[in-house]
């Protein structure tokens, strides 16, 4: 659980690029690998929407996939609909808000030459490696990749294709690699901030990665649990998940029985529910850097976001069972986790408030990356207050699996924690590379973006009031109640399509200013926290700094009555 | 450059960076246990066959209260060597270190003719609900005393260098496994009774 790189010698390719023990060189491992994974997740989503949009047609350029006459199978859907939300969840979102972000910056914002436990950083890197490899294998097994949604039900999950349980394994890695990473993270912002660096002057990206490292740390055992339980169910033929007298195919399946699908459910969302939390904190996070930096002002009520942020991450260790209420586990333990729901939108709706009003009054600087940071205010606010419906247990019933949903949530995470993690690419690129990124670029793939991402999920609100399933593979063709609203699966395939192609600026932005950017200073927005003041842009291989800084204020000492620039660093005596 | 308290405590913290590490990750371990026996709790109480009752009662408790008082001495040894490194005994500590991982071996040993009498009498863990917690967690706890026993061989030959060369950090190091070694064996103390008791 220790040792420390050796910088005296000249380290060899593998060393210094693929093996490394640099948090940075990880940072940006888990970076690049994740941004691949979103674009993979995103791609199976475009195949999606083509077959909401235009079911029963075979797919132009991509319908050799699927068969002779190129029309998806419903079993296929079903893989492409489970792989997406596992895909972007555990392989996209998280690895690269916390572990790119959070490994890249978190050292540097508190003024330390490394994480804690670099070797423990390489290891939770492949260990998230080798779960992305195994989760593309399940592609290739019989039956193809895992079909029970990412939220893996049994008995159908118990009883499903192979890809369930390369699924499982995936999950079984990817769960020991979040492990590693939050040991470490935790470990690192409790030792290692520099001398003068107390809780109350962290930025409140750290807090936020702190917050999170302990959902990873403390949500994921249980699912791992589950997970266990559920590769014995399939490989050893026990009977956790199974009920007794289940019927498969017209048949009482030959197990024991004595089982509790609802078990599952309970231990995946144990995880599941701190993991939105594990979504939205880091984005949070990345916002307030971003606000605070471009407003030219200090964040508003600090200490009430550091606060909310804490009390929201306890509190999502006790709301898990909004996601149950029709199953039957009764109507006591619905009005308790009801209550519990509606307590822990309070924090968020704290939050997001101390942020609208960081704006008031400020002159603000409209760069890329706080385009990204604005927009992420409002998308997530429709994110969360379309939540509050569905927290309840009596409108539940009605929106309870509809596109609803899907819409909730993919507002929540995606023009709301990616375009966070937009923001932060823009913002902290500079520092990463010592060269900036262009803004034309940046700004048409905000708009672009903004516009497309709501073409795709606001008519989802629409479809499903009207009571749309999520579920159906064919877009809702041979639904009655779906008949108004089957105009809009076109309009929302097109968004989606069109969002693709608004992602290409920044995919050239990202790789041209890699190579040819213009050179940017180390400061180059004028910021205070100890990343911009006290490291060179790249900063320095295996220590950062030159020198640890000290720390004598705040994070966000902008524009300080009486002093001689706009900026007041925290390392500045 | 060095990572600081790496060996030396932090003042305000009072830990050294791997203390800290190690418990957190108990505080995980805590979590994976706990969502097991919640697990055992949950399909326990939708029991209406009575698998559990009569599940357990087939468990042979002589062996497994054998079992407890060998893990049991297995964490006095393994905090005996720790306390013989920090008098500088470090004979003593090889003496006492030894010890656990020969205990440790003992329960395995135990373990090994209680599964294969199992297996034997065509008990498996699909036999009932009982029977599959019954070995998911008596598995995965067997799974913890092998990796504490792989770690322990580690700094008893191979690692046994560092005793020299730095001894403060390995004796960080003993104690960090120690905390370890106390967790698995803790968890035996609830999985005793609750498998083969209740």
């Amino acid at each position: 659980m220790s040792g420390q790189p050796d910088t005296h010698h000249e380290e060899s390719f593998w060393r210094k690029y693929i093996f490394s023990v640099d948090h940075k060189i990880i940072g940006l491992q888990y970076g690049i690998t994740a941004l691949i994974f979103l674009f993979f997740g995103f791609c199976l989503m475009m195949m999606m929407r083509w077959q909401l949009a235009y079911p029963e047609e075979p797919m132009p350029m991509l319908g050799w996939l699927f068969g002779e006459n190129g029309v998806m199978l419903p079993e296929m859907y079903n893989s492409l609909g489970a792989m997406h939300g596992t895909i972007m969840i555990f392989l996209g979102v998280v690895p690269l808000a916390v572990g790119a972000f959070g490994n890249y910056f978190v050292p540097l914002q508190i003024g330390a030459p490394d994480m804690a436990f670099p070797k423990l950083n390489m290891t939770s890197y492949w260990c998230y490696f080798a779960g992305g490899i195994v989760m593309i294998v399940g592609f290739f097994v019989p039956g193809g990749a895992a079909n029970s949604g990412w939220t893996s039900y049994p008995p159908l999950a118990d009883i499903a294709t192979t890809g369930q349980t390369v699924w499982l394994i995936g999950m079984v890695l990817l769960i020991t690699s979040s492990l590693l990473g939050s040991v470490n993270t935790i470990t690192t912002i409790v030792q290692l901030r520099t001398k003068g660096l107390t809780w109350m002057r962290l930025p409140f990206f750290v807090w936020a990665q702190f917050v999170t490292g302990f959902l990873l740390l403390l949500a994921f055992p249980p699912l791992e649990a589950a997970g266990v339980l559920q590769l014995m169910d399939r490989l050893l033929d026990t009977s956790f998940f199974l009920p007794s007298g289940l019927v498969v195919s017209g048949e009482i399946l030959n197990v024991s029985g004595g089982g509790s699908p609802l078990l599952w459910q309970h231990m995946f969302w144990f995880l599941a529910h701190p993991e939105v939390y594990v979504l939205i904190l880091p984005a949070m996070g990345i916002v307030a850097e971003v606000l605070a930096n471009n407003t030219r002002k200090p964040l508003w009520g600090y200490k009430s976001i550091v606060y909310a942020s804490t009390f929201l991450g306890f509190m999502s260790f006790i709301v898990w069972a909004h996601h149950m209420f029709m199953t039957g586990m009764g109507t006591t333990i619905s009005a308790f986790f009801q209550a519990t729901t509606m307590i822990i939108s309070v924090p968020s709706v704290v939050i997001l408030t101390a942020m609208f009003i960081s704006l008031w009054g400020a002159s603000i600087r409209y760069n890329s990356a706080m385009l990204f940071a604005l927009g992420f205010i409002p998308m997530f606010g429709i994110g969360g207050l379309t939540g509050l419906p569905l927290g309840i247990a009596a409108s539940d019933i009605h929106l309870h699996d509809t596109y609803y949903v899907i819409g909730h949530f993919h507002y929540v995470v995606a023009p709301g924690t990616i375009f966070a993690l937009f923001a932060g690419v823009y913002y902290w690129f500079p520092k990463m590379t010592g060269k900036l990124m262009n803004e034309t670029l940046g700004k048409v793939h905000f708009w672009l973006s903004m516009l497309f991402i709501n073409g795709i999920f606001m008519p989802m609100f629409v479809q499903g009031l009207a009571g749309i399933s999520r579920r159906l593979w064919d877009g809702g063709t041979t639904y009655a109640h779906a008949a108004d609203t089957l105009w809009l699966n076109e309009v929302m395939s097109a968004s989606a399509w069109l969002l693709g192609l608004a992602q290409l600026p920044f995919i050239y932005n990202l790789i041209k200013s890699m190579k040819s950017g213009e050179k940017a200073e180390s400061n180059h927005w004028e910021a205070t926290t100890l990343e911009w003041t006290d490291a060179p842009s790249p900063p320095l291989p295996h220590r950062n700094f030159e020198v640890i800084p000290e720390v004598h204020r705040g994070p966000y000492e902008y524009s300080v009555p009486g002093a001689d620039k706009d900026f007041t660093p925290q390392s500045e005596a | 450059m060095e990572i600081p308290y790496n060996v030396e405590e932090r003042q305000d913290t009072g830990m050294y960076n791997a203390k800290l590490g190690i418990w957190l990750f108990l505080a995980s371990e805590v979590m994976l246990f706990g969502g097991l026996f919640s697990a055992y709790v949950f399909l326990r109480m939708g029991d209406v066959t009575g698998a559990f009752m009569s599940g357990s009662n087939q468990l042979n408790v002589p062996l497994a209260t054998f079992n407890t008082l060998v893990l049991i001495s297995s964490s006095v040894t393994m905090i005996m060597s720790w306390v013989s490194l920090k008098l500088g005994e470090q004979k003593k500590f090889k003496t006492y270190l030894g010890s656990t991982l020969v205990l440790a071996g003992v329960f395995l040993v135990v373990k090994y003719f209680e599964y294969s009498a199992k297996f034997h009498h065509g008990i498996f863990p699909e036999t009932s609900t009982f029977f599959a917690i019954y070995f998911t967690l008596t598995g995965l706890h067997m799974l913890h005393i092998i990796g504490g026993m792989i770690v322990i061989f580690y700094f008893l030959v191979p690692g046994a260098k560092m005793m020299k060369l730095e001894s403060e950090r390995f004796t960080n190091r003993i104690e960090t496994v120690g905390l370890y070694w106390h967790f698995v064996d803790l968890v035996w103390i609830f999985l005793f009774p609750v498998l083969y008791l209740l």
